[in-house]
């Protein structure tokens, strides 16, 4: 399970997050909505430890982020990032077994680039792109690519930021029932940010949405379109006219 | 208070540098810490040694060798007004072994491997891969900074022992084709002057260029800005400061090395 709680973090004199509490309970699907710029990034960025807080805290099954063991820690987790973040100076297969080559998860070569292709033929990719170098990919491969590595080392818990950004709606679709299903095999617990109610819709378990650096509304994927919350209604509509600033 | 605007400027311009200069110490301390602590990640090493080392060969070996050859010409042009034309191997050899292979090599791979190293850093970080390496369980610090700069630090003075080598030579082919030197003589006066020290000084001038020529790629590409401009910015950023402190710093070893 993860716990955040009264969570702060400012950038100059731009406050992001202005006290973020949300649980994630484990096993559970959650997504996170919200405007651009309204701090979902940062908000998974904090949980990683890859941005610093102000204040608050963060605990996973209990521990706190802060002084947990780093290796450990992050050893739990798997992010698909936005753009994919491949490194380009590899192949397809080093990326995907990235952690299985290096580190405490290390392996013989020959077995991690088993489970590297393995994995990209879950996620729907054939062994010939194992050779290949992210470049040579679109962008609906390297999301793909992006996915498996996530998902290489099996943690208990797994990121998603924008799953969907920049592809068409059939490979959206694609990526987004893909994810739920891999979610629902491994029984991770996971975490999506998203904008795209298409991907609310098919991973979420749970929705939150950020709104003004705060969770404006928490629950149900089944009880979002029914809530008279008006920051939601007019989010899941993408109507203009609203309590949200169309132009920010 | 118009009066005084100039002086704010003014401090506040020497508080930035001053904020600059402790940012890059202490980013030199924390690559010397990760370079001398566990995990190291030898096939990022041997690739930065092939990239580094290998391929700035052809440039800094055309540099020497137009080098060694202008300064036989400039030396023999320069020492005829006062009869001493004979001095040109020595100080061909000398010039080369002290000067200006260490800082013209120091300053070719400045331009291309300080460069690079920003580009390639900048992007990773742009396009996510240095937040990607974190939650790999990867430091970029031990993964990217750490073997690039061991890596030029070994790198530099061999390259500057070729440099050296080819630039006597450039200067012997010019001295021998052109100004009429007999050639036998030429090589017994370049050896017979140049003395160890010469020599060992440069490289050891060639270890400090080259760690400074990575640690400044990897200061200004790990903390590029946003884009195509702020990695643009870096990149530059990057040469320009490796091409002063080398400067800066071959002035300081040279006061160490031979006026202490």
């Amino acid at each position: 399970m993860i716990d955040i709680s009264a969570l702060h973090k400012s950038f100059v004199s731009n406050a992001v997050l202005r006290g973020v509490d949300l649980t994630i309970n484990s096993g559970t699907s959650t997504v996170i909505i919200g405007g651009s710029g309204t701090g979902k990034s940062v908000l998974l960025k904090c949980v990683l430890g890859l941005v610093k807080p102000d204040s608050g805290t963060i605990t996973l099954d209990g521990e706190d982020v802060a002084r947990a063991e780093r290796d450990a820690f992050l050893a739990k987790f798997g992010m698909l990032f936005q753009g994919g973040a491949l490194f380009d100076s590899m192949p397809v297969w080093q990326n995907v077994a990235f952690r299985l080559l290096r580190g405490s998860l290390k392996r013989p070569a020959s077995e991690a680039k088993d489970i590297a292709i393995e994995k990209l033929r879950r996620v729907g990719l054939t062994p010939d792109v194992a050779e290949k170098f992210p470049a040579e990919l679109s962008g609906g491969m390297q999301k793909r690519v992006g996915l498996a590595r996530a998902i290489a080392a099996e943690p208990q818990v797994i990121f998603f930021d924008e799953p969907t950004t920049g592809l068409d709606p059939i490979m959206s679709g694609v990526i987004n029932d893909l994810i739920r299903e891999i979610v629902t095999e491994m029984g991770a617990t996971t975490m999506t940010i998203t904008h795209d109610m298409s991907s609310v819709r098919t991973i979420a378990d749970r929705v939150a949405m950020l709104h003004a650096g705060k969770i404006r509304w928490e629950g149900p994927v089944s009880e979002m379109d029914s809530a008279d919350d008006p920051y939601l209604r007019q989010f899941i509509s993408g109507s203009a006219e609203g309590p949200i600033e169309a132009v920010r | 208070m118009i009066l005084l605007a100039p002086i704010a400027a003014l401090g506040r311009s020497t508080l930035a540098l001053m904020a600059s200069i402790g940012r890059v110490a202490i980013y030199c301390a924390h690559t010397l810490r990760h370079i001398f602590t566990p995990p190291w990640y030898p096939k990022e090493f041997l690739t930065q040694l092939l990239q580094i080392g290998w391929l700035s060969l052809p440039v800094v070996g055309l540099t020497a060798l137009f080098t060694g050859g202008a300064l036989a010409l400039q030396i023999y042009a320069g020492g005829s007004r006062f009869s001493a034309e004979a001095v040109v191997p020595s100080i061909v050899a000398i010039g080369m072994a002290r000067e200006l292979g260490p800082v013209l090599g120091g300053l070719m791979v400045a331009g291309r491997v300080a460069a690079a190293i920003a580009a390639e850093t900048g992007t990773m970080k742009v396009t996510e891969q240095i937040d990607a390496l974190v939650t790999l369980s990867t430091h970029p610090m031990k993964y990217l900074t750490a073997p690039r700069v061991v890596a030029a630090t070994l790198c530099l003075p061999v390259l500057v022992a070729v440099g050296d080598s080819i630039g006597i030579m450039g200067g012997y082919l010019v001295g021998t084709t052109r100004l009429g030197f007999n050639p036998s003589n030429y090589l017994h006066n370049t050896v017979d002057f140049l003395e160890f020290w010469d020599v060992a000084s440069g490289l050891v001038k060639g270890a400090v260029f080259g760690f400074i020529v990575a640690l400044m790629g990897c200061y200004h590409g790990m903390n590029s800005g946003r884009g195509a401009q702020g990695v643009g910015r870096a990149t530059t950023n990057a040469v320009v400061s490796a091409s002063i402190l080398i400067l800066a710093a071959n002035y300081l070893l040279t006061e160490l090395f031979f006026t202490a």
